[in-house]
């Protein structure tokens, strides 16, 4: 049996008389990309908190490869590379400079940080920029960075907050397709949270998250069959409508 | 996570904080400018205002400038404890915290090593004020210069962990008047920066008592003191305590289970 890369069990939070999640359960195996869909204020950021110990976690449990999060903290936040939903790099500072600060807060050393700095740099296409400070880059190219800057450690397990947020549609399909073939060559697990539908599709695994709660779990085409909808848009507004009638 | 783990993070958070010093000339300008304007026109203003007797360190009369100095050094500190520190809060809604936060080292380390960082800085603001006050000859004998290092390091810290404690618990940028208000000032004034404390004393009792329990009056007078190659013992003391606590509170304020991260994001 192989050990889930990512696993919550009836995962729950409130803040003050708040619920904003209950009894969340699911799982994410090795090399599996997942889309967790929901609009603003489903849920989705705190999940990420919980996840990376930014809040600390009351109800269920948090498995990282087989680790609870509260008793291994430390342990699990190296096997997880994180781009947080709100930008988070220095203006001021160089792509390198910033990417530099990562490997530090990583603990690898300037030889090591360096190779892999300019092997991400490759692959997100930023070769010729990494001396440029990040201020002078387009939104698509630092969350080209962000995403780069989280690989660096080479975590097995990426969380990816709304990562394209505010992005065009070119930036935003590249960042699509380096994540998943980074899942598919690499063996990465990926949970890409979004309220935007078409992120879902191309046999995508989707979570929909709801005012807190799992509505459903499952590939696209199994949400389709379902709740017999057309599309996908149709699938979701189905779903989050039926039990807001209910 | 071995030793060189931590060393290797404690050095990138370094460079980072003295990249971003660099990159805003702003920043190390006005924090240069604001002791200076004190120096000149304040201390100038004041020379004849206040007697100042013959008090330890000092085996003479001196003008008011010289007695102001170490006072503006604990400013500069203050200022850039406090700014670095509180930048985390209004830096776009703690991004760049969280960053910091999710790296797999101990918390109580992380801000450690923030907080080492932002004294490194600081300290080489403190020389340069150091250099260009010798225009006003302020020249203290030059084994000062090196006496006083621990002393910058130790003020420095301590003024930089109530900084931490500070962000911790405060939620915006806006803020920063009310840390200007009720922290920065006050501080300031209640202490032995800008008057010895028996002037004070004279005046009103209860004020010197306060000015006595101030870390920042300690925070002065170890600088003072360091200056002329003296240790001042009770202020290096309270100090030493005063940083351990405001540390600890801010470690706490950071924990995800306790501190005010939670509390800040259920208002």
């Amino acid at each position: 049996m192989t050990v889930s890369a990512f696993a919550v069990e009836g995962l729950g939070h409130r803040f003050g008389q708040r619920r904003v999640l209950n009894g969340v359960s699911f799982a994410i195996e090795p090399g599996e990309f997942t889309v967790l869909l929901g609009l603003n204020g489903a849920g989705k950021t705190t999940l990420f908190s919980l996840a990376t110990r930014l809040y600390a976690q009351g109800e269920g449990m948090i498995h990282v490869f087989g680790m609870d999060i509260r008793e291994r903290a430390l342990e699990c936040l190296r096997l997880m590379g994180v781009v947080f939903q709100q930008p988070t790099l220095d203006l001021d500072l160089t792509v390198e400079q910033n990417l530099f600060y990562h490997c530090a807060l990583y603990g690898l050393s300037r030889r090591e940080a360096a190779e892999r700095i300019a092997a991400e740099v490759v692959r997100v296409g930023l070769e010729e920029r990494r001396r440029d400070k990040v201020r002078l880059l387009s939104g698509g190219l630092r969350r080209r960075v962000e995403i780069a800057r989280a690989l660096l450690h080479r975590p097995r397990l990426l969380l990816l907050d709304e990562p394209t947020v505010g992005l065009d549609i070119s930036s935003r399909q590249f960042l699509l397709d380096h994540v998943r073939q980074l899942c598919r060559e690499e063996g990465l697990a990926a949970l890409w949270a979004t309220h935007l539908i078409d992120e879902a599709g191309d046999g995508a695994r989707v979570i929909i998250l709801h005012k807190g709660e799992v509505r459903a779990d499952g590939g696209a085409a199994q949400l389709l069959g379902e709740t017999r909808a057309s599309s996908l848009r149709a699938a979701f507004e189905t779903l989050v409508q039926e039990r807001a009638a209910a | 996570m071995r030793p060189i783990h931590y060393l290797r993070c404690l050095i990138g958070v370094s460079i980072r904080e003295w990249l971003r010093f660099l990159n805003q000339r702003g920043r190390f300008f006005s924090a240069l400018v604001r002791p200076l304007v004190w120096l000149a026109i304040f201390a100038t203003g004041f020379q004849f205002v206040l007697g100042v007797s013959i008090i330890p360190p000092y085996d003479t009369y001196i003008p008011y400038s010289i007695y102001i100095a170490p006072g503006l050094i604990a400013m500069i500190l203050m200022f850039n404890g406090m700014l670095s520190s509180l930048s985390m809060v209004y830096d776009r809604e703690m991004g760049s915290m969280r960053v910091l936060m999710v790296s797999p080292l101990p918390r109580w380390f992380l801000l450690t090593a923030k907080l080492f960082a932002g004294v490194i800085v600081s300290v080489l603001q403190a020389y340069a004020f150091l250099a260009i006050a010798l225009i006003w000859e302020i020249e203290p004998p030059w084994y000062g210069y090196i006496a006083v290092l621990p002393a910058l390091i130790l003020a420095g810290l301590m003024l930089g962990a109530l900084g931490l404690l500070l962000s911790s618990a405060i939620r915006q940028l806006e803020n920063f008047a009310s840390v200007m208000n009720f922290v920065i000032f006050p501080m300031f004034f209640a202490s032995s920066a800008l008057y010895p404390l028996w002037h004070v004393k004279e005046a009103s009792l209860w004020l010197y008592r306060i000015c006595q329990v101030n870390p920042f009056t300690h925070a002065v007078e170890l600088i003072r003191f360091a200056l002329y190659g003296q240790l001042e013992p009770v202020s290096a003391a309270v100090l030493v305590a005063s940083t351990i606590v405001f540390l600890a509170l801010a470690v706490y304020g950071y924990d995800p289970a306790k501190g005010l991260m939670a509390r800040r994001a259920a208002e």
